[in-house]
């Protein structure tokens, strides 16, 4: 059970149940579908890009409390940050999730990430949790659609 | 369906001795997570008994030859074997002809094989493909893969709130227009049991054949082809409590004989010249290469094991835990069934307030209860139902109340998590 309550802590399900950012920005420059064909979670991901800085960002969809808390937790991080930096923090978050490094807790922002440290030990959620950053990372490269088969 | 036991018997079973079936069950007897483990994904894939394990071992220890192609002994033992697994397949469906029975690597390959080896050469523009709102997607995919290459269209009947397919709602989709009528005898992802009998003397009426997908119906009950009046079966190794990369298809004589063959290669042939080679006869036209000779004698042995439990048996007990299921888990906050046909056989189906299925997945699985979580290979299913998963518990001939209960103190936890 212990490894249970790590995945799923009270932030995570606080997030799950009220995602930030549960909306799409007024000024969108780039969005992207992302879709998890084993478990049909879809999500869209729209982002305010100006020069090299994320302005903002909001995503809409269903998912499971994993992936929707990671949207969230994302969309927080991300927001203000250079595309560089986001595209570090999701370099970083993969690995983390995956097992491969342990969180570099660089910054505050990072930290935040480091509550999905847990799904290292749930292969099977790997994907519920970097769904989020796949569609982001795919919207910035201007795909429209991503799929995490 | 006269011919189905699906409503719970007053009397108990005594034929069916869980605690007996229960250790011929090898892989039921581990912990998962620290728990014993509580399988609830026969739907998926059944279990092994050890009868199967040692009958694939004893080829491959033993009997290791291939088949029809050398005189010596272990190339006889392991064809004379390969062949009775095929008589064994034949008398499971109530088949009338032993070589009418086709091995092939599961239901997929079946209705892929009826697709192309039989319907594709009969089907053009103006010809119609007739399935339901409940189908798996390995009899919705083969027919839209066969109307790009026809011109045929697909028409789909709908399904009703509780899952059912409705007498009425095929008849308003059948016309002289449909050819094939493809259709699940049970639904993989709500349990339904459809009318078969019934949707085949309809189509039979309009001149269309029937072919049934019986991955989800073998299992459970008694299957009998000619009784049901169907013109093509298809049924999976691996959820008969076989083994995986084997099934077979049924399909009557004259229809297979009229089919093109399915894959070109060896044993398939009669005789072969660069100018001109002639086919084998049926079954063997359809098995070319080298098959998987462990896995149909192994679901050979799968048949004699549930023979021997007795199919009607095992179907009387599956209802009384789906019974028993479908109680336990109304007793669990803000969740709701998915599928609540009358007739319905092993499948529970479900959703929860606040809760994803895939949450509920993960953890119900830390407390040692394995349930699948997802579409379950029917999107339009979901789509249907507004959903975008469920959380599906589905019965084995193994399972029993004590299964369920801890099925609905894992959802418990989830419910308390989750709130």
């Amino acid at each position: 059970m212990s490894e249970l309550r790590e995945l799923y802590q009270e932030y995570v399900l606080d997030h799950g149940k009220n995602p930030r950012n549960f909306r799409f920005p007024d000024g969108a420059t780039h969005e992207a579908d992302g879709y998890n064909p084993l478990c049909g979670d879809k999500i869209t991901v729209k982002i305010e890009v100006e020069g090299d800085v994320i302005r903002d960002v909001g995503f809409q969809g269903q998912g499971c409390a994993i992936s929707t808390a990671s949207a969230s937790t994302m969309t927080e991080a991300v927001k203000g940050k250079t595309l560089a930096e986001a595209k570090q923090y999701f370099d970083t978050f993969l690995a983390m999730v995956k097992g491969e490094a342990e969180p570099d807790l660089l910054d505050e922002e990072l930290e935040t990430l480091s509550v999905f440290a847990g799904v290292a030990e749930f292969p099977m959620r790997v994907k519920c949790a970097t769904l989020a950053w796949h569609t982001l990372t795919a919207a910035l490269e201007g795909q429209d659609e991503v799929s995490t088969e | 369906m006269t011919e189905l036991a699906t409503q719970p018997s007053a009397a108990t079973s005594p034929a069916v001795d869980a605690e007996r079936v229960r250790r011929d069950f090898p892989a039921l007897h581990q912990q998962v997570h620290g728990k014993p483990l509580v399988y609830l994904d026969s739907a998926a894939t059944a279990l092994k008994p050890q009868a199967v394990i040692d009958a694939v071992t004893k080829v491959y220890a033993e009997d290791c030859a291939n088949i029809h192609r050398a005189v010596h002994m272990l190339s006889q033992r392991a064809t004379i074997a390969y062949e009775a697994a095929r008589g064994k397949v034949q008398a499971f469906l109530n088949a009338p002809q032993k070589k009418e029975v086709v091995f092939v690597r599961g239901c997929t390959e079946g209705v892929n094989l009826v697709a192309q080896a039989w319907a594709r050469p009969r089907l053009g523009a103006g010809d119609r493909i007739l399935i339901t709102g409940l189908e798996h997607h390995s009899n919705i995919v083969p027919w839209q893969i066969l109307c790009q290459q026809t011109g045929a269209e697909l028409s789909v009947v709908p399904i009703t709130d509780a899952g059912e397919v409705r007498l009425e709602d095929v008849e308003a989709k059948l016309d002289e227009r449909v050819k094939l009528v493809a259709c699940s005898h049970v639904s993989n992802s709500l349990g339904t049991v459809l009318p078969v009998r019934e949707i085949t003397e309809r189509a039979h009426a309009v001149g269309a054949k029937v072919l049934l997908d019986g991955a989800q119906a073998a299992p459970h009950v008694p299957v009998d082809v000619q009784a049901i009046g169907c013109d093509f079966y298809v049924f999976s190794g691996h959820k008969v409590y076989g083994p995986t990369g084997v099934g077979a298809l049924w399909g009557r004589a004259e229809l297979l004989n009229e089919a093109e063959p399915y894959q070109g290669g060896g044993d398939m042939i009669r005789s072969v010249t660069f100018e001109k080679t002639t086919y084998a006869s049926t079954p063997t036209k359809f098995e070319a290469g080298t098959p998987n000779i462990a896995g149909a004698i192994g679901l050979g042995a799968a048949i004699d094991y549930l023979e021997a439990l007795g199919r009607e048996n095992v179907a009387r007990r599956e209802q009384e835990l789906l019974a028993y299921g479908t109680e336990a888990l109304k007793t669990v906050k803000g969740l709701r069934l998915v599928g609540t046909a009358p007739e319905k056989i092993g499948v529970l189906s479900f959703v929860m307030d606040d809760a994803h299925p895939h949450d509920i997945g993960t953890i119900v699985d830390a407390e040692g209860v394995a349930i699948r979580t997802g579409h379950h290979c029917t999107q339009p299913v979901m789509e249907r139902f507004g959903i975008p998963a469920t959380a599906r518990a589905s019965l084995g001939v193994y399972n029993t109340e004590a299964d369920l209960d801890a099925l609905v103190k894992a959802l418990v936890k989830v419910q308390e998590m989750f709130s």
